[in-house]
């Protein structure tokens, strides 16, 4: 671990626990056309009690971060390595059954698309009861119960009737609350949240945001939020990661890095995102961008992988891969802090 | 807030495709034929008592009478009885192979599909070898291996099946397993066994009962084509087969010996054939072909 680490716990953070700590994580896919490396070894930790966001536009590997972590990628054709400590157990050196323990008790995940993530022929109660039967031990009725009582607590109304029902018969905010209600059902510490809100509506998801932070409070646990949202962000999260081509390009406390963001892409993403009142402020009237789009992974650029859309780049960011930089706590991957 | 009874009946998917099957007059015709089969099967000792396995040379070869409706065979046996006792056989067998069928092709195909890889491989290329022959010439094989008689019948004809069960099977799962619902499954900690059997065999029960209720029509021919042949269900046992085979040596003096018969095995295939085309229509026309 790098001795710069020690700054930032000498932040808020400094007497927490991690929870996890992800280190040198890669996961690359053997595919026809060669090897793609998804994600190019990060590190990062996640405390106890705290929303990590992890930030980026699609393709940058977030998603494949999280769900390197339950290591519920088909492999082949996927390969991890690395190392993620679940507090003290490595979950990349645990047998299947040992993980199997793991998912969905200590650690669950809720996915994006609610309408896709429940099964279509099995009923709501099934499906969290499930999860409850599996990790608990209980007899099919306590779990149902049980299943009943996360209804109501992600405040589906008539969860007993609800509990009866199939998928097709609710909501898309109501399906992401069941998903929710499974995700909890046993209390896990670590929740990854892959793009929770992405598919609903603008209501629902303040809905799903607010019931979110409450039931972090309830059970204690940490989220690790992944979203291209940064109002979301800005919203729940406490840290943040930039992920970009499957690095981390920068990591800081959520004021700071909304306050000055250290790597052009992170500046980039927040000058993207449409807010009312811009012109008056900036006397800019269109919306930034940043030019070009990611690039395949099959194709990464010399150099910094950013340069060819960063518009401070210089001769070095193309020819030398950038250095880890460590600036007051944060940490940033860009030769313009060197 | 509207309250709402899940179980309302009105509309209920099981009445909703109940309705739409009435509809459809193919279906109907088609699956009023079982009924009546299955009716037979179960009354026959009532329909027809005593024997009708119970040689009468007296009546050898008689024509349709009152006594004997469809006429009496080449050892004076009442042709209805024999027909009305081999619907038992007949329905039998088509249960026992779809049963062989589903036993071994479901599983195989559930694990092909979900795991994919060498298993995969391994599973589609026997399937493809057995594919490689027509169904009933696997069939008539086997029966050479493992020789006459009902159960032997009812394993060969059903393991020419397994390879469509596998086929079907292995397609549906390969297409669920991608599924966002199995990979949160697999997330909450579900066994792949639970996966397999819970999550993905439901969604793909569909094709499978439409393939089973076509598959009963196909089981009845092949086992009446084997007992045609003399390599099946042996007499006396009455199987329409091999009425229909000891009644070609009479077919041009005595006919109704040969016809009849063969108008039982028509009117089984018909009716599992229609009923299975009804429900493929009505749970899922993606399938029509």
């Amino acid at each position: 671990m790098p001795q710069s680490w020690n700054d930032v716990e000498v932040s808020e953070v400094a007497e927490q626990e991690k929870l996890l700590t992800v280190s040198n994580l890669r996961t690359r896919f053997r595919i026809y056309e060669g090897i793609v490396t998804a994600v190019d070894g990060i590190d990062f930790e996640v405390y106890r009690g705290e929303t990590l966001g992890v930030v980026g536009e699609s393709g940058c590997g977030k998603s494949v971060t999280a769900l390197s972590i339950l290591r519920l990628l088909a492999s082949p054709p996927a390969e991890i390595e690395g190392a993620v400590l679940f507090k003290d157990t490595d979950l990349l050196r645990l047998s299947l059954d040992e993980l199997r323990e793991i998912r969905g008790n200590a650690i669950s995940m809720i996915f994006q698309e609610p309408m896709t993530s429940l099964n279509p022929v099995l009923t709501i109660g099934e499906q969290i009861s499930e999860a409850i039967r599996l990790h608990q031990g209980l007899g099919r009725q306590e779990a149902w119960d049980k299943a009943v009582e996360m209804l109501k607590l992600v405040q589906i109304p008539s969860p007993d009737m609800r509990a009866h029902e199939y998928p097709h018969q609710l909501s898309g905010g109501m399906r992401q609350r069941a998903m929710i209600a499974m995700a909890l059902a046993c209390h896990p510490q670590l929740l990854l949240a892959d793009e929770p809100t992405t598919a609903l509506d603008v209501t629902i998801q303040a809905q799903i945001v607010d019931l979110m932070e409450h039931l972090k409070e309830e059970f204690e646990a940490s989220i690790v939020l992944i979203t291209h949202n940064l109002g979301l962000i800005a919203e729940m999260a406490e840290r943040v990661l930039v992920m970009y081509t499957g690095k981390v390009v920068e990591e800081g406390r959520v004021e700071d890095l909304f306050e000055e963001p250290l790597h052009p892409y992170t500046r980039g993403l927040l000058e993207s995102i449409p807010w009312i009142g811009k012109k008056v402020k900036t006397g800019r009237r269109q919306l930034q961008e940043i030019p070009g789009i990611v690039p395949s992974l099959l194709e990464m650029p010399e150099g910094c992988r950013f340069h060819p859309r960063c518009t401070q780049a210089r001769d070095i960011c193309s020819k030398e891969e950038p250095p880890l930089v460590w600036k007051n706590g944060r940490r940033v991957l860009c030769w313009l802090w060197k | 807030m509207i309250e709402r009874n899940p179980k309302r009946s009105e509309d209920s998917p099981l009445r909703r495709n109940l309705t739409k099957l009435r509809r459809n007059k193919a279906a109907v015709f088609g699956s009023t034929l079982i009924l009546i089969y299955l009716i037979v099967a179960l009354l026959a000792p009532v329909l027809f008592p005593g024997n009708p396995s119970a040689p009468n040379l007296v009546r050898s070869l008689e024509r349709p009478s009152l006594k004997n409706p469809l006429g009496t065979d080449e050892l004076g046996r009442s042709i209805l009885g024999r027909i009305i006792h081999g619907s038992r056989v007949s329905l039998l067998i088509a249960l026992g192979v779809v049963l062989v069928g589903l036993m071994i092709g479901v599983p195989l195909g559930l694990v092909s599909g979900y795991y994919g890889g060498k298993i995969d491989f391994g599973i589609q290329r026997v399937t493809d070898t057995l594919l490689a022959f027509p169904g009933f010439l696997l069939a008539l094989g086997l029966v050479s291996v493992l020789g006459v008689g009902l159960k032997n019948t009812i394993i060969s004809v059903g393991i020419s099946m397994v390879p469509i069960y596998i086929r079907l099977v292995r397609g549906c799962a390969l297409s669920v397993r991608e599924q966002t619902y199995v990979e949160a499954a697999r997330a909450v900690g579900t066994r792949d066994s639970a996966i397999l059997f819970r999550h993905i065999l439901p969604n793909v029960m569909v094709p499978i009962t439409i393939q089973t209720s076509l598959g009963m029509g196909t089981a009845i021919l092949f086992a009446a084509g084997l007992g045609f042949l003399g390599i099946g269900v042996q007499p006396p046992t009455p199987e329409w087969g091999a009425m229909l085979g000891s009644g070609r040596a009479y077919l041009f003096h005595a006919p109704h010996v040969a016809t009849f018969p063969g108008i039982a095995i028509f009117l089984a295939v018909l009716g599992f054939n229609l009923a299975g085309d009804g429900l493929r229509d009505v749970l899922d026309p993606r399938f029509r072909l």
